[in-house]
């Protein structure tokens, strides 16, 4: 039934829109998310798919036009990246708190300044309160399928919050890999008919979409964003599980590589994973017992499920592709040590990546290395570290 | 002639130079683009003006973000579409230097409409040299405000429809209605003598500037070859034949003529 076609980790995230058919697709160009919806525009204009095209002016207006459409009761999808997702950020915020399941794949890539177009994460690590399910994508079938389930798991009666399918820009938006396709037919089937929980011009229950609130209720709404996040969790699980039944491949919240007899592990998100697995096999053919934790769903945080994995391994290194400046370190280290400070592990931070810059197996072979002499010497060292910086 | 040694410098044609003002980095721009025109323009009215330690530029995001690699002069760059308010605050502090925004279609009137509208009405005084080349160039092609109905961009495969897409849309004229705007001139880069006239609207505008008149802007029809799927020469006449009757070339306003009339 699956077709194995060569796609980059655009083409993927387009063929997913195609296979879905959304109602109404933003779009605005940004370097590297571009060509996916260049590839997408092609099929709105030769009829693929009946979607409603809108070349707005700006991600902010991308933005507020699917909140708008979202609104008005249709299934609605953007993409962006970098400065794009930053421009949209307020709308974002609001798209959440409206309870408005877009989805959007982000092309991970540096925000200015300096200006640059490479990949790191500082760009969805910005959002990570904005209310948005955070999906991260190792290769182009996850960006594929990813994007999918976004739609199932957004659209869920107990969750209905925006999803971002994150893909690391130009390592995976710009090479090409075997994907294989569930096609339109299957997709379909798969998230199934949108019927929107609230629309507007619902003539039996008219209703008011974003309004006013204050001293009164605004708290009660954050309250009931938190709760929508909570059940996003089994959602994210619940839609990964049932798209492993129909395709094979399975999807958690996150993946375990290799852990289960690790000695020393990392943790990570996107490409980096591929990459880390690699190194975990080449360290283990010396010896080591090296694991990969590859986190899938970044938001919801499972912090209870990485801390007993962590605790279990007992001496992780958390790597960030992003810093978050004055709390020392990045976001997913920080997140993952509040989580295990009862378990007491070894646990190290490595930022790196930024802007770009490339990481290997041999660097990440190098700190399972560390790991073990950490593990040895029950000496830590130094909490918060980088790998490929000049200094 | 014939006893030249390889040391000796090649004899360059008559009167070319580079200006002063121009770094000698290799060029990125496609062929047949007007970027570079434009760039070489800017730095020959400032060498000739005498301005190159006046002068400090915003450069955009677009094909034109390599702008401080060409100028030797300080440039800054800034946020897509933010350049004249960058520009406004440059020039609030430092009121007695030339200040220039330079900024492609996109830049200008899509992401950054309400900046340049502001910047105008407010009638600061800078100068923003205005790239009009009908499309986003630096993003691959897709459709800028200024696309022509019926041009085919990758956001409009199947051409620019108006109901749907709007129409291009006249940046000088929308401007000339503001009472901030001083002095307001599309040009065309389509020959050499359009060229010329190119030079002269920045000279004006940089005089307007100086005379503290308010907001200046010159709009230059720019060909993007690479996405108009054209090669440069039949850029240069798509320029003559299509761009210039939706976008005509001229003064669209000048203070400095209507103070003399009041005179
Ligand atoms: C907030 C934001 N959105 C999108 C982009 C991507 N982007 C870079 S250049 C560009 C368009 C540039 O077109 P234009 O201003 O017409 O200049 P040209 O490249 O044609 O000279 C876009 C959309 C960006 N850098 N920042």
């Amino acid at each position: 039934m699956a077709e194995l076609v060569g796609l980059t980790g655009n083409d993927a995230g387009a063929e997913a829109l195609k296979d879905v058919n959304p109602d109404v697709v933003a779009v605005f160009p940004i370097t590297p998310q571009t060509e996916l919806m260049h590839k997408f525009s092609a099929y709105a204009n030769d009829g693929v798919v009946e979607t409603e095209l809108i070349p707005v002016e700006s991600e902010h207006s991308a933005q507020s036009a699917c909140f708008g459409s979202a609104a008005a009761g249709a299934r609605t999808a953007t993409a962006t990246s970098s400065q794009g997702l930053a421009l949209m950020s307020e709308i974002c915020y609001i798209t959440a708190s409206t309870r408005l399941p877009v989805v959007m794949p982000v092309v991970n890539r540096a925000l200015s300044g300096p200006i640059n177009i490479h990949c790191d994460h500082s760009d969805s690590m910005a959002l990570r309160d904005a209310g948005w399910i955070q999906i991260f994508s190792e290769n182009a079938q996850e960006v594929y399928d990813n994007t999918i389930q976004a739609f199932r798991i957004g659209e869920r009666e107990d969750v209905l919050l925006p999803v971002m399918v994150c893909l690391d820009g130009f390592i995976l938006s710009h090479t090409m890999e075997p994907v294989e396709l569930l096609g339109p037919e299957a997709a379909q089937k798969f998230v199934g008919e949108y019927h929107p929980a609230f629309s507007l011009l619902d003539t039996d229950n008219p209703i008011s979409i974003g309004p006013l609130h204050l001293t009164d209720y605004y708290f009660e709404c954050k309250r009931q964003e938190v709760a929508a996040m909570e059940n996003a969790r089994h959602a994210v699980a619940d839609v990964g599980r049932e798209y492993g039944e129909l395709t094979g491949r399975n999807y958690g919240i996150f993946e375990k590589y290799k852990l289960d007899d690790a000695d020393v592990a990392i943790i990570a998100l996107g490409s980096t994973c591929g990459t880390a697995k690699v190194a975990a096999d080449q360290a283990r053919e010396k010896g080591i017992k090296a694991g990969v934790l590859k986190l899938r769903m970044f938001r919801p945080f499972p912090g209870d499920e990485i801390a007993e994995i962590v605790n279990a391994v007992g001496t992780v290194a958390v790597m960030d592709r992003s810093i978050s400046f004055g709390l020392r370190g990045g976001p997913l280290f920080n997140e993952v040590r509040s989580f295990v400070n009862g378990g007491c592990p070894q646990l190290v931070n490595y930022v790196y990546g930024l802007g770009g810059r490339d990481i290997n197996a041999t660097e990440i072979e190098s700190i399972f290395a560390e790991l073990v002499r950490i593990k040895k010497s029950g000496d830590t060292g130094e909490l918060y570290r980088y790998i490929g910086l000049r200094e | 002639m014939s006893s030249t040694t390889a040391a000796k410098k090649p004899k360059r044609p008559h009167g070319y130079r580079r200006p002063d003002t121009l770094t000698d980095a290799p060029t990125h721009f496609c062929p047949g683009c007007g970027h570079g025109i434009v760039h070489r323009l800017v730095a020959e009215v400032i060498d000739e003006m005498g301005l190159r330690e006046s002068a400090i530029a915003v450069a955009p995001v677009g094909c034109g973000v390599l702008a401080y690699d060409y100028w030797k002069i300080d440039v800054s760059e800034a946020a897509h579409g933010r350049t004249p308010a960058v520009a406004t605050g440059i020039k609030r502090v430092q009121p007695d230097k030339l200040v220039l925004s330079y900024q492609g279609d996109g830049d200008l009137a899509a992401i950054g409409t309400a900046e340049i509208i502001h910047t105008a009405n407010r009638g600061e005084n800078i100068t923003v040299l205005f790239i009009n080349n009908a499309i986003y160039g630096m993003t691959g092609g897709q459709m800028a405000p200024t696309t022509m109905l019926q041009q085919k961009t990758a956001t409009t495969q199947a051409g620019r429809e108006a109901r749907v897409h709007g129409n291009p849309i006249h940046v000088c004229e929308l401007l000339a209605t503001l009472d901030g705007s001083a002095y307001l001139e599309r040009v065309s880069l389509s020959s050499p003598s359009n060229v010329r006239k190119g030079k002269k609207a920045i000279k004006k505008a940089f005089e307007t500037q100086l005379a503290g008149l308010g907001f200046s802007l010159v709009e230059f029809l720019s060909p993007c070859p690479t996405y108009w799927r054209m090669n440069p020469v039949e850029a240069l006449k798509h320029i003559d034949q299509a761009l210039s009757k939706v976008f005509p070339p001229g003064v669209v306003k000048d203070k400095t003529r209507e103070e003399g009339k009041d005179a």
